[in-house]
């Protein structure tokens, strides 16, 4: 037994869910599966939320097109889709001749990549404009183009416009290994049952080397997770001047660890950048969080550790492809191709950063690749590229937040004080397009829980909330998915309430 | 309901409703309690264990018991109640904004206003703990609503990390509850909670506490699967050999309180960066004119009835500002913290107020002193103004002193008072 479809898509982050959003234009019986409980789940829920401009990648690169048109189309995407996206800007700092001689560097890279608008400014301008910069900075690379959005956000928008759109979305189903007919692709078998596609498109992010492998193709090709720690600075206690990210002068291990603003009003500094074996080891460790203080420090001196609210850790899904060009000596490239070997299958892999920038440009190019290989796209009459956001109260003046309660009282009602979320927020999320059945969906959604107390508050709230909503017993509510729930049992009945001799031993 | 008041109390724990109490009974006409949640009592409707009301009643009460008798009284002196309500911000001149469901966005005006939103439990992100992060770490108090008020173990086998007194609070109740607590992790040397909480909720109950032991790392990746402790010195680096995997499903943390002064910075009141709390006079004042705070919002008490005594203390003082009966802003005696002294509440007498009442002193201490001890209050010259011998000084048990009229005068002569802890 098996359903079939024209494409099926395996994994649902961002690069998942921009190549759904993409699709559903056309007429097209698209299944996207994700194995976890929720949309966003890995590498998009942990990084820097940069939108890069694009002056790091190696000219020729598959890296340096796909983040040079990226970061293009976001200013149209966060329209359509309703995702926070500020075009800031953001600057290298320079602290010694070898990083100005790096600037040169990064300049002339930014403008073969097509990048607008970039200068060198000096030490002095760079103050005038950031005076909490370490004194000694002599330069800075300016980059209006940088900016910043929030990849949680931008996950879910684009997934709910795919399934706006008709795309079938089922979370918790995992691949396990393809259908084939020879060479030739026929679909997916995962833990709910086999399901037919004419295309498979891997977007399996740190898993995309697996599942390749399992397609036959590129046997030589490893993820090695990259790790990347970070810190969330209380936003009461500590600002940028302006909203930006200030990246060190990059070195070998990658773009260093940067002091960024948040498009949610926290400043994030990180990350470090560290292999590790398993693709699940998020732990955040002692030594990482020194590195990455040392390194924020060093770049900011007024950060202080009294400010930090939370830490959390991100993997990259670092791969080892060399770029298709061979006169590019660069072998983390990213794979985008209808590899030869099969048919019926579109690979995606490597895609660390600038992936989420890149994303909507690495959909543009999976469209082209299928129609180079003759699959016809028919664009839908009735597709909408239209997807609203939900009101976020906080973000609201006092009168609009106002009419807001008058029409829903559930906005009314505060469940996260710290990041003044309302109970009508988590309703909406819970009801939405795709709904938010975790707390951590919520969380990510929200933002709520993020703040000072971390939850404490609003945990407890939330519980009920989802219980009520989904109809489920307390127990099974979990934080994010099959076997991480919050509760395990009711407390004894009154009757039962007394010692029992046995329970204290 | 109106919009404007003599006294808004923003919080209904037991100094906001002390300071509602003192506020009506001290002439305040129109006195509002403002609540975030559905019931009044604050923090004490989920402290059902006893140990309330030793100080004020002589008396050996549950939490809700306690809060039952203030929630009474409030109700016979006609005191407003505003539940299930946020106040989003306070502004300097005392214009309360606020929300609920049933009457939306409100816009209050008070002459003088009560901060009482209590304090907020340190995370396991800000004491920065290594790891995973699953289900199955909570805060002591949060893990105490979900049993307490809303009926549910969050967990079967527990770790609890530091000696706060919720912390030891919550291992007695989950063993009642038939659940079973590994052990107590506490880095420091010293125990940072009530020593009768230890005896009353460990020893009595033979959990293992362990000192200058803490959390290395949080193993799990859906739910907490174990923690790995170690052993640490003073300067709590981990000790060689001595980590060990403890198996559990639930990591507790009571690893202190933090005043909840949002707010409070909304309304422009100073914060002392020591205690995290307002700056207080006497009538705990803050420094904004007509906002008063009282309780855990200004700094964290060890025992609820002193929380009582100084919301009475902070409702007499708003009461008299709404009647512009409060004596204009004089001299001022500031108070220091001296030898072993980590902070001192209030932050300065003025010495108009030192009349009838007695202004009692609250100190924590830095390090414990296990022997006799004297707490003295002097003035700038070294002179004893103050003093009181207690058989112990300890950081988890607060020292108070009480001023009394005969030390007024050389009191009201001071420049500046300081007050020390020194062993006998």
């Amino acid at each position: 037994m098996s359903e079939n479809y024209d494409v099926i898509i395996i994994g649902a982050g961002i690069v998942g869910g921009m190549v759904a959003r993409f699709l559903s234009k056309y007429e097209l019986d698209i299944l996207w599966i994700e194995k976890t409980s929720d949309v966003g789940m890995g590498t998009s829920s942990a990084n820097t939320a940069a939108i890069h401009a694009g002056y790091n990648a190696l000219p020729g690169t598959n890296k340096a097109r796909t983040n040079a048109l990226g970061v293009t189309m976001w200013p149209k995407l966060s329209q359509e889709l309703g995702i926070p996206y500020d075009r800031c800007g953001d600057y290298v700092v320079a602290v010694s001749d070898a990083d100005m001689n790096m600037l040169e560097i990064l300049l002339e890279r930014g403008r073969r990549n097509g990048v607008p608008g970039m200068e060198i400014i000096t030490g002095e301008a760079l103050h005038r404009r950031e005076p909490l910069v370490r004194a000694d900075a002599i330069g800075a690379l300016w980059v209006p183009t940088g900016g910043l959005s929030d990849p949680f956000a931008a996950t879910v928008a684009v997934a709910e416009n795919a399934v706006m759109n008709g795309v079938t979305l089922k979370l918790n189903t995992a691949f396990e290994d393809f259908l084939r007919d020879g060479a030739r692709i026929t679909g997916v078998r995962t833990n709910q049952g086999d399901f037919r596609g004419k295309w498979v498109i891997n977007a399996a992010g740190l898993y995309a080397d697996d599942v390749m492998h399992k397609a036959g193709v590129r046997p030589e090709f490893t993820i090695r997770p990259r790790r990347g720690e970070y810190v969330i600075l209380d936003k009461a206690d500590f600002q940028l001047t302006n909203r930006t990210i200030l990246f060190p002068t990059p070195s070998e291990k990658g773009k260093g660890i940067v002091v960024s603003s948040s498009l949610h009003g926290n400043v994030i500094v990180g990350p470090n950048a560290n292999f590790v074996e398993s693709k699940e080891n998020k732990d955040v460790t002692k030594a990482g969080i020194e590195e990455i203080w040392s390194g924020g420090k060093k770049l900011v001196p007024a950060i202080n550790r009294r400010h930090i609210i939370a830490e959390f850790a991100g993997l990259r899904a670092t791969g080892n492809a060399p770029t298709p060009n061979p006169d590019i000596a660069y072998d983390q490239d990213f794979v985008i191709e209808i590899p030869e070997a099969v048919q019926g299958f579109v690979n995606l892999g490597g895609i660390e950063s600038p992936g989420f920038t890149a994303s909507p440009a690495i959909a543009l190019w999976v469209i082209d690749l299928l129609q180079e290989a003759g699959e016809e796209l028919v664009e839908k009459p009735d597709w909408n590229p239209i997807r609203m956001p939900r009101p976020v109260f906080r973000h609201l003046s006092r009168d609009e937040q106002a009419a807001l309660i008058q029409k829903d009282p559930a906005y009314g009602r505060i469940v996260c004080r710290c990041e003044t979320v309302t109970e009508g927020e988590i309703l909406a999320e819970i009801h939405a397009p795709i709904p938010a059945t975790t707390y951590d969906a919520i969380k990510r959604r929200t933002w709520l829980g993020t703040g000072r107390c971390q939850g404490g508050f609003d945990m407890p709230r939330v519980v009920e909330i989802l219980s009520q909503e989904l109809n489920l017993p307390p127990e099974a509510i979990t934080k994010k998915g099959a076997g991480s729930p919050f509760l395990y049992r009711r407390t004894k009945d009154v009757q039962d309430d007394h010692l029992r001799m046995e329970d204290l031993i | 309901m109106k919009d404007k008041y003599d006294v808004i109390i923003i919080g209904s724990g037991p100094g906001g409703l002390a300071a509602a109490i003192a506020a009506k009974e001290k002439g305040a006409k129109d006195v509002l309690i403002i609540e975030r949640d559905i019931e009044l009592g604050g923090i004490l409707v989920q402290c059902i264990h006893n140990g309330f009301g030793l100080e004020l009643f002589d008396e050996d009460m549950p939490g809700p018991t306690y809060a039952q008798h203030f929630i009474e009284k409030v109700r016979g002196l006609g005191v407003e109640t505003l539940m299930d309500t946020m106040v989003l911000e306070i502004t300097p001149k005392g214009t309360i904004y606020a929300i609920n469901k049933d009457s939306g966005y409100l816009a209050l005006s008070a002459r003088a206003v009560v901060l009482a939103m209590g304090c907020r439990e340190r995370t396991r992100a800000q004491i920065m703990l290594p790891g995973s992060r699953p289900a199955g770490v909570y805060t002591a108090g949060t893990a105490q609503r979900f049993v307490n008020v809303q009926g549910h173990m969050p967990g079967e086998r527990f770790v609890i990390l530091g000696s706060g007194d919720i912390g030891m609070i919550m291992a007695r109740r989950l063993t009642i509850e038939g659940a079973r607590v590994e052990r107590v992790l506490e880095i420091m040397p010293y125990l940072t909670g009530l020593t009768r909480n230890y005896v009353q909720c460990l020893l009595d109950y033979g959990l293992v506490l362990q000192k200058q032991r803490t959390v290395n790392r949080i193993i799990g990746t859906d739910r907490v699967e174990a923690i790995e402790a170690v052993s640490v010195d003073e300067t709590w680096s981990p000790i060689p050999g001595s980590r060990e995997i403890i198996p559990c499903d639930t990591l507790l943390l009571s690893v202190g309180l933090i005043p909840e002064n949002e707010l409070s910075r909304s309304a422009g009141v100073l914060l002392d960066p020591v205690t995290n709390g307002p700056f207080v006079d006497d009538r705990f004042m803050t420094s904004v004119p007509g906002i008063f705070a009282a309780g855990n919002v200004v700094h964290v008490y060890d025992l609820v009835d002193w929380v009582t005594e100084a919301g009475y203390v902070a409702g007499r003082g708003a009461a008299a500002f709404a009647q512009k009966a409060q004596v204009a802003e004089a001299r001022h005696v500031p108070l220091k913290a001296g030898e072993n002294i980590r902070y001192v509440v209030p932050h300065k007498l003025n010495p108009e107020n030192l009349q009838e009442d007695l202004i009692r002193l609250q100190m924590r201490a830095i390090q414990p002193i296990e022997a006799r001890v004297l707490v003295t209050v002097e003035d700038q010259d070294g002179n004893v103004v103050a003093k009181k011998g207690e058989p112990y000084a300890r950081p988890g048990e607060i020292l108070t002193l009480a001023i009394k009229p005969r030390a007024y005068d050389a009191a009201r002569k001071a420049s500046m008072l300081t007050v020390h802890v020194r062993k006998r």
